[in-house]
């Protein structure tokens, strides 16, 4: 076994000596650092010529996403003449029905979340158990909605609850927040579908067999181990629920006829009048909505890996 | 096994219920009455009619021409930028690795708001009160849109990548171009393919950016560039579906579908193979060991 391994040593050490031949070996240590530095030197160019190629791509991020972003900045502290003002602070926080729009979609958001994780966690869960489904097929087709155009799906549905709600003899108008919901929910199910799939194929079977041998209760059993292994994908489909939802506008344009106004039909409306400071300053809103979801999530997300680690 | 029937009808209720709206829609597209909901016999109608709708054929070849092209610029973009960043020193690469997540965790209609202010201050303020809205802004939101998700699918495959192939390519005697294009891009073409899908699918689909920043323009000429997703809009706004929707719905689901399965069949396929080929080496792995063992 040594005899073998040492051939192979010295079978690997001849193409080196060669190649040394080739470059001239040099004794003394500063000489031939200079040297492989010059032999390195093309190379130095070459990645130069490899950091320009993302030229374009630092561009574009901070002309078309970093700038306009300043942009809104700007906007929401001036008025339309350019001038520093405070105009749409004011009368953004002194007015209650943009304050109440504001209310109204956090409360629509964190129902759709809600409701969509109800459904959607008992699917993943049987989804991704062999024993009921070994065929990619069938996740796939429920992620497969997002890929039909979502004005259509939405219109469609509008068109089939007028249908379904006229044969009680009322109209879609009539339960603007029913008919919200059902068309939120429809919408977001596929994208709840995809990260708590993924996490569900990663549960640690053993872990919950142990569980239940240790005399935990199914419902101690779900509390205990199944929910906090699943949390990361928990909060990543919360996210991809809410934040879209606060801002969404077609659904509940079209299924509330008009009459849930969410924050993305308020800035939509901005947009159409061409109020670009007040647009801007609930864009702004939005965003620093947005930042700090993200901020807790990010703390949530850690505080459910480490509970992870102590149940190891 | 009264479990699995139940976790089965639990399954394909969902199932039905998702799909309902465009089931509906499928069902009545072979019909030619107006209302929804009326059958007056099977017809296919609709399918000429959709056809011939000029408004409607105008509003796909801009969707589908906006589509390509929105794609294509922002793979391009996005994985130059990301092989670029992959080189790059760290600090640099985290700042614009953290500009890059913007985009990623924001509110299209924050995209959308901020992308279209700008263009009016620079219109009014730098070209004299001209209008900027057209194609290229259009372009520009879709990009904006597409580009940080294409860096975040080709990323993965260059940190799989070895990072001094390229150098050595180049002590082979490849010239940098060659080296790129012949020994990098081969490793993450995975990667710049789900990229130019998942951007493709992105621009497809979207509402919000499309109506903020578009402006006349491509088959819609001097008016309003119109897509799929902003002429349905006016239309729901107005009334019901107009009938020959039902049969682009028909159509879009064939497609999709189609892909959906061959697709499937492909990952099944792929997973049966990766466990025959375990199963595979196991054997070799045993038989090698006896071999020893002799």
């Amino acid at each position: 076994m040594s005899m073998k391994s040492n051939d192979i040593q010295e079978q690997s050490f001849q193409p080196k000596e060669i190649l040394l031949e080739g470059i001239e070996v040099v004794k003394d240590e500063k000489e031939s650092k200079k040297r492989v530095r010059g032999i390195h030197r093309p190379k130095t160019n070459s990645k130069a010529l490899l950091k320009s190629l993302s030229l374009p791509f630092a561009l574009f991020l901070i002309l078309f996403v970093l700038f306009p972003i300043l942009f809104i900045v700007f906007y929401a502290f001036t008025d339309a003449n350019g001038f520093f003002t405070f105009n749409a602070f004011i009368s953004f926080f002194t007015n209650t029905v943009k304050l109440n729009v504001l209310l109204i979609s956090v409360l629509i958001g964190v129902l759709n979340t809600v409701l969509c994780l109800l459904i959607t966690f008992p699917l993943a869960y049987l989804l991704a158990n062999p024993k009921i489904n070994k065929n990619y097929m069938l996740v796939m087709l429920f992620i497969m909605p997002m890929w039909i155009n979502f004005v259509l799906r939405t219109g469609a549905l509008r068109d089939l609850l007028t249908i379904i709600l006229s044969a009680f003899g009322t109209t879609t108008g009539e339960h603007p927040l029913f008919c919200t919901m059902v068309g939120m929910v429809i919408n977001y199910i596929p994208f709840t579908i995809l990260p708590l799939y993924s996490t569900m194929l990663k549960l640690d079977k053993s872990q919950i067999e142990a569980a239940r041998d240790l005399g935990c209760n199914p419902v101690k059993t779900f509390t205990k181990s199944i929910i906090p292994q699943a949390m990361p994908g928990i909060v990543s489909a919360s996210m991809m629920v809410f934040m879209p939802t606060i801002s969404s506008y077609v659904i509940s344009d079209t299924l509330s006829e008009g009459k849930i106004m969410l924050f993305g039909n308020s800035i939509y409306l901005s947009f159409s009048q061409s109020d670009w400071n007040g647009g801007s300053f609930m864009s702004l809103i939005m965003l620093i909505i947005i930042f700090i979801v993200m901020f807790a999530t990010r703390k949530f997300e850690n505080a459910g890996s480490e509970r992870g680690v102590s149940a190891w | 096994m009264v479990k699995k029937i139940l976790s089965y009808c639990y399954i394909y209720l969902i199932l039905l219920f998702i799909y309902l709206p465009v089931f509906y829609l499928i069902i009545y597209s072979f019909t030619a009455a107006d209302t929804l909901g009326m059958w007056s016999g099977f017809d296919l109608k609709l399918y000429a009619d959709l056809f011939t709708n000029k408004e409607t054929m105008i509003a796909l070849g801009n969707t589908l021409i906006l589509a390509v092209v929105a794609s294509l610029v922002s793979t391009v973009i996005g994985t130059l930028g990301a092989i670029g960043l992959f080189y790059m020193k760290k600090g640099l690469r985290s700042f614009f690795e953290n500009v890059n997540q913007i985009p990623v965790v924001n509110a299209e209609i924050v995209i959308a708001m901020s992308l279209t202010v700008m263009f009016v201050f620079v219109g009014q303020k730098i070209f004299g009160g001209a209008n900027l809205f057209s194609f290229w802004t259009l372009l520009i939101g879709h990009c904006a849109l597409a580009i940080p998700f294409v860096y975040l699918n080709v990323k993965p495959k260059l940190t799989q990548m070895d990072p001094a192939l390229y150098e050595a390519a180049l002590d082979l005697g490849s010239t940098p171009t060659k080296a790129i294009h012949q020994v990098i891009i081969p490793q993450i073409v995975p990667g710049i393919f789900s990229g130019l899908l998942l951007s493709f699918t992105l621009s497809l689909d979207d509402f919000i950016v499309t109506a903020f920043t578009r402006g006349s323009g491509l088959l819609s000429g001097h008016s309003q560039i119109e897509t799929l997703s902003t002429l349905v809009q006016t239309k729901i706004k107005k009334g019901s579906l107009p009938p020959e929707m039902r049969a682009l719905t028909t159509i879009i689901f064939l497609v999709v579908l189609t892909i959906v399965v061959i697709y499937s069949l492909k990952v099944n396929h792929d997973a049966k193979k990766a466990k025959s080929s375990l199963a595979g080496a196991h054997a070799k792995k045993r038989s090698s060991f006896s071999k020893e063992a002799r």
